[in-house]
């Protein structure tokens, strides 16, 4: 018992008072209890952090033995170093505020003891996950994320897009977990156990490894590792596994900053990190992840840059954001992605909250071409929003500009061809991030108003209770990079990360990406400032070009707008045939053969039955005498055939 | 002497108090049928009483071996007599409110119920036609004694005719087994009636299926039951349950003592008889009640498909094969009368209402008949806890007992058919909207004896023991009999 069972526990404990005792307690206790309990459990985190960035090494906490089956033996083990601790921090600090934010949000939800109680199991979730000492814990608490994050989009359960969203990441969510099973079935398979120390004791034997599938012989270790980064790409959201989160943005504001910003959809990002140790092994599986990561910060940021949805355009930017995390987990830049997680939790999470303090203020309207010109009408929202933009374009001595700069700089650094490939997308995207960045303040916050009066003579600043969340994200958005920069990737590195991150002996990349030549340490920075320059031309200086622009090349903008099609093109592949599969089953196999020659057809048959039966009795006395007397004759027959008589 | 007298008494009560009522309702001036009734009720109560002292005698027999009465008998004959007296009080208001009312009604239930005492204790052919035929002939003219309608002429018409076909046939087969055995006593009988290397002289069979023939009639089991359906809907209702109850109840009796006596040895024979007689009955009387709108139509279905169930256990072959049949019919009596007097209640101002739609929504208009009538149904379907599950309990657990699975099966999946059409009568009170066809309230008697044979049904789980004690001592009574036969055979052989 101690500190790190509070840590944990706090989130549930609450998560347990609001749910099943919400009617009871009322709604505004609820919400004390649970952020009370939050705020708490993020000051313990942020105590624990610094403990372990001064005594490095990991720390243990067994809380009971779970699963003792035959040859599986569970412990549920808290399992406590530098990365649980980063993670801790972002999770419960994030959550907090946002428990805090929530409470000015959803002033006028009718379910907010629900709500709540949601926020919270989800962070106990979350926690789960990164605490996580085998694969089986961080299963549960990376399927009870899901669940929570199912259950908050589809919070406002009477909207049926929400209920779509909901199921929508759940399934999509699936896809991603059954590689994660797999994953965890051959790691179990091949070292006889989940447990990571073990499991990371035997990487070197994996890589000799060999399984045998289908007749065919593949690597062990890379085919582990794929299955895995399969998981991880669902929970991030990865290109070809990322179109739910777009529509995740169904759920209210709050959810959307700490699940689909912040924490959950950077579980991916933490499980690779959690195993460097296997992923360093195989190259392969690194060259993977940085291309997938490169095709997803690119591919998100040009859908970014057409969106009209004020959350939609931020939800691109934090898969392409992932994208850039995962090309430094492939270059082998763990520390760097990281890094990059941590910092881009405050800003995003702060984009996000701004996000949902203009829409609050203009009645909750989303659709950024009836905004404009609010800068005077909510200006504390616009001065935080313009932190969080500036950090997430990378703006010098902002967190961004610290964490993404060494990713570019690290992808250039290691030369070979995936990395160049990455280097080129991150660069690219760079551009576009800053673009449709500015593109969203410039519409929201300049120009002249788009909105009804009607609207306008509504829009008010957000209540203290929701502002101050956003001040304490915006400092974590100022000053987090440069704060942490030294820890995380700098000098202190290896002594703050103590062992909890697994690099080869011949990575240097940190070191490397110091090295890079001064034109690719300038280059996002000056992409920064053109994607800066072209949003101010085309929403400031010439509004009217952005429509000239999309009416002259109207096919790429509608690809663009229309997300790449990916949505028709699952559709397609996916769904109608998994429909036209599930309606065989059903009228076919379950309707027709199941309950016609089942159910309805002995009902029916019994009935046929019946109808004979009931004509026999035709009321005529002789056919009555006819039966009996065929009865006898029958009877008699029957005996002699039998064998009853002689 | 005086034995034979005694062991005929509640016979001659019977007898004696019928012949005295029909003076009294003949000569008394104005309307003597209250008087007759009560009378009638209070001479089946001292027959039965007088029946029930012979409970623990040992077996002892009377006229040269023509009548016997056993433990066996007793339990039949009190059971026989006390539902003839229910359905005589049952009968009262009914008969009174439908201008019935005719003092010679309890008079031939009298003359019935002493019939069906003979065919109960009747150790000899000649005993058993002459009960059977007393019982018949009573019967039939009740059946039509409605003489102004013409469904209940055409149904004592009908049962007349069919019921002499059926005697007929009974005759042709005792003369053929008489011929065969030189005797008409059910001991001898069995003496002659042994299978040689398991197989049964043709025309002995002949004998046994047509003497069958005439007892599956009086028990309405297909293919013998197509009188059924119309005589109970045709009869009026009070008619109908007695019908229903009291000569099921003989006709069961005789049915077994006969097999169990005279015929054991034969069995290979007859048990595949039996086991037809029970397919085929559980089987259309659970498929052709659903098809029936008229309740005492359904009825006469369920109990065809009841007598389908009883002949399960009798199928077995055993003593508990037979005490199951016993504790069957006893509480298949119970249900049958406790439904009908639920049915015997649905009335208008105009008259009484037969069809089942007419029970819609009885448990808003009528909650304690539709509860009573409800208790009744799933007792009949066979749902546990209620008394009927147990019936079937017991025929089932002798019949595969006896190594006759499949045809318990064939039973169980019978039973499940069945449960529908009693399960629906339980849906259209307590869910469909009230039709408010029934709207008289329910008389005092029959809402007396209703509830008491619903809280029988509902609460016999409870303390079953003394009915099956009974029915197990009677079984065994009848099982011992056939030893003792056997071992008077061996002194007969040995005399020789």
């Amino acid at each position: 018992m101690g500190t790190y069972h509070a840590i944990v526990f706090f989130p549930l404990i609450g998560a347990a008072i609001a749910g099943l005792f919400g009617r009871l307690i009322g709604d505004r206790q609820a919400e004390y209890v649970t952020t009370g309990l939050l705020i708490l459990s993020a000051l313990l985190s942020c105590i624990s952090l610094i403990n372990i960035g001064m005594d490095g090494g990991t720390q243990k906490i067994m809380v009971l033995n779970w699963i003792s089956s035959g040859g599986l033996d569970i412990d549920w083990v808290l399992r406590i170093d530098a990365l649980t601790a980063v993670m801790l921090v972002v999770i419960t600090c994030v959550s907090s505020l946002v428990h805090v934010y929530s409470i000015g949000y959803m002033s006028h939800d009718p379910h907010r003891a629900r709500f709540f109680a949601y926020l919270s199991l989800f962070t106990f979730m979350m926690l789960m996950l990164v605490t996580a000492d085998n694969f089986l814990q961080l299963f549960f608490g990376w399927e009870g994320v899901g669940l929570a994050s199912y259950l908050l989009i589809g919070f406002w359960f009477k909207k049926a897009s929400a209920n779509a969203a909901a199921i929508k990441a759940f399934v999509v969510n699936r896809v991603g977990d059954f590689g994660l099973i797999l994953g965890m079935a051959a790691i179990y398979f091949s070292v006889g156990s989940l447990q990571f120390d073990t499991v990371f004791d035997s990487a070197e034997a994996l890589a000799q490894g060999e399984f045998d599938f289908l007749g065919m012989t593949v690597p062990m270790l890379t085919t582990i590792c794929l299955l895995l980064f399969m998981g991880a790409m669902g929970k991030s959201a990865q290109f070809l596994l990322h179109t739910w989160l777009p529509d995740a943005m169904e759920g209210p504001t709050p959810v959307s900053a700490l699940i689909h910003a912040a924490t959950m959809v950077t579980a991916g990002v933490f499980l690779v990190a959690r195993c460097s140790p296997l992923f360093e092994l195989s190259q392969t599986a690194l060259n993977v992840v940085i291309v997938v990561g490169g095709i997803t910060a690119f591919f998100a940021a040009t859908v970014g840059l057409v969106q009209n949805d004020i959350k939609r355009v931020i939800a691109y930017s934090t898969c392409s954001q992932l994208g850039y995390m995962f090309v430094a987990l492939g270059i082998g830049a763990y520390q760097a992605a990281m890094f990059h997680l941590f910092t881009h939790a405050f800003f995003k999470a702060l984009l996000f909250l701004g996000a949902g303090s203009v829409i609050h203020a203009m009645g909750d309207e989303q659709d950024m071409r009836k905004m404009g010109g609010l800068r005077q009408l909510i200006p504390a929202t616009f001065f935080m929003m313009l932190i969080g933009t500036i950090a997430l374009t990378g703006f010098p001595l902002t967190a961004g500009y610290y964490s993404k700069d060494a990713i570019i700089e690290g992808a250039f650094a290691a030369q070979a061809a995936p990395h160049m490939f990455g280097f080129a997308m991150l660069v690219i995207a760079a551009f576009f991030t800053s673009f449709y960045s500015w593109r969203l303040m410039f519409m929201t916050f300049f120009g002249v108003s788009r909105s009804s009066n009607e609207t306008l003579s509504h829009v008010h600043e957000s209540p203290p209770v929701m502002l101050v969340p956003l001040v304490v994200l915006s400092f974590g958005a100022l000053f987090a990079g440069a704060a942490f920069a030294g820890l995380f990737v700098g000098s202190e590195q290896t002594a703050f990360w103590a062992g909890s991150i697994f690099t080869a002996a011949d990575n240097q990349i940190l070191i490397e990406l110091k090295q890079v030549p001064g034109w690719v340490v300038l280059s996002p920075l000056v992409m920064m400032i053109s994607g800066f320059a072209l949003a101010w031309v085309m929403y400031i200086y010439r509004p009217s070009w952005p429509s000239e622009i999309a009416a002259q090349h109207d096919l790429i903008y509608r690809f663009l707008l229309n997300k790449w099609y990916f949505d028709e093109l699952y559709d397609f592949i996916f769904v109608r045939p998994a429909k036209w599969l599930a309606r065989f089953f059903w009228k076919g196999g379950d309707g027709f053969v199941i309950d016609g020659f089942g159910p309805d057809g002995v009902a029916a048959n019994v009935l046929r039955v019946t109808r004979r039966m009931v004509g026999l009795q035709s009321g005529y006395v002789y056919h009555y005498a006819f039966v009996m007397l065929l009865g006898v004759a029958g009877i008699v027959s029957w005996l002699m055939l039998t064998g009853g008589l002689s | 002497m005086l034995q034979n007298l005694t062991l005929i008494l509640p016979e001659m009560i019977l007898f004696l108090g019928a012949m005295g009522l029909l003076m009294i309702g003949a000569f008394s001036k104005g309307d003597s049928t209250r008087t007759v009734n009560l009378g009638a009720i209070a001479i089946l109560a001292l027959a039965a009483a007088t029946a029930g002292s012979f409970a623990n005698n040992a077996q002892a027999t009377a006229f040269n071996g023509a009548f016997v009465m056993d433990s066996f008998a007793a339990l039949m004959k009190v059971l026989t007599f006390v539902a003839t007296g229910i359905a005589i009080i049952m009968s009262q208001g009914y008969m009174r409110l439908e201008k019935l009312a005719r003092f010679e009604y309890p008079v031939l239930l009298l003359l019935a119920a002493a019939g069906m005492g003979m065919m109960i204790s009747a150790n000899d052919l000649i005993a058993l036609y002459m009960g059977i035929e007393l019982q018949s002939l009573a019967l039939y003219v009740v059946a039509a004694i409605n003489r102004d309608s013409l469904r209940s002429t055409e149904a004592g018409l009908k049962y007349f005719v069919l019921g002499a076909l059926s005697s007929g046939m009974l005759l042709y087969g005792a003369s053929l087994i008489y011929g065969f055995s030189g005797s008409t006593n059910f001991v001898e009988i069995a003496a002659a009636f042994q299978p040689q290397d398991g197989i049964l002289p043709m025309a002995q069979v002949l004998g046994l299926v047509f003497l069958l023939a005439g007892l599956a009639f009086k028990i309405s089991a297909v293919p013998f039951h197509m009188w059924t359906p119309d005589v109970y809907e045709g009869a009026p209702t009070s008619v109908t349950a007695f019908f229903a109850s009291a000569p099921k109840l003989a006709g069961m009796a005789i049915f077994l003592r006969i097999m169990m006596t005279g015929f054991e040895n034969a069995l290979v024979a007859w048990q595949q008889i039996i086991i037809l007689l029970a397919i085929l009955s559980m089987v259309l009387g659970a498929f052709a009640a659903i098809g029936q709108q008229n309740i005492k139509r359904l009825m006469a279905y369920s109990s065809i498909g009841h007598m389908g169930f009883a002949l399960v256990g009798f199928a077995a072959a055993s003593a508990a094969g037979v005490s199951s049949v016993i504790l069957y019919m006893t509480l298949y009596v119970v249900m049958t009368l406790g439904t009908f007097a639920c049915i015997l209640s649905m009335r208008q101002d105009s008259g009484p209402v037969e069809r089942i739609s007419d029970l819609a929504g009885l448990s808003q208009t009528r909650p304690f008949m539709a509860f009573c009538l409800a208790v009744m149904m799933f007792s009949l379907a066979g749902i546990p806890p209620m008394a009927g599950f147990f019936g079937k309990l017991f025929v089932f657990r002798a019949a595969i007992d006896a190594g006759l699975y499949s045809l318990s099966i064939i039973g169980v999946l019978a039973s499940v058919v069945g449960a529908f059409y009693y399960l629906r009568i339980v849906k259209v009170m307590y869910l469909d909207a009230p039709a408010d066809e029934v709207n008289e309230p329910m008389p005092r008697e029959l809402s007396i004896l209703a509830g008491v044979m619903t809280a029988f049904t509902l609460l016999f789980f409870v303390y079953p023991s003394p009915l099956v004690e009974l029915a197990d001592k009677a079984g065994a009574v009848l099982m011992q009999d056939g030893m003792v036969a056997t071992d008077m055979l061996q002194e007969h052989l040995a005399g020789h």
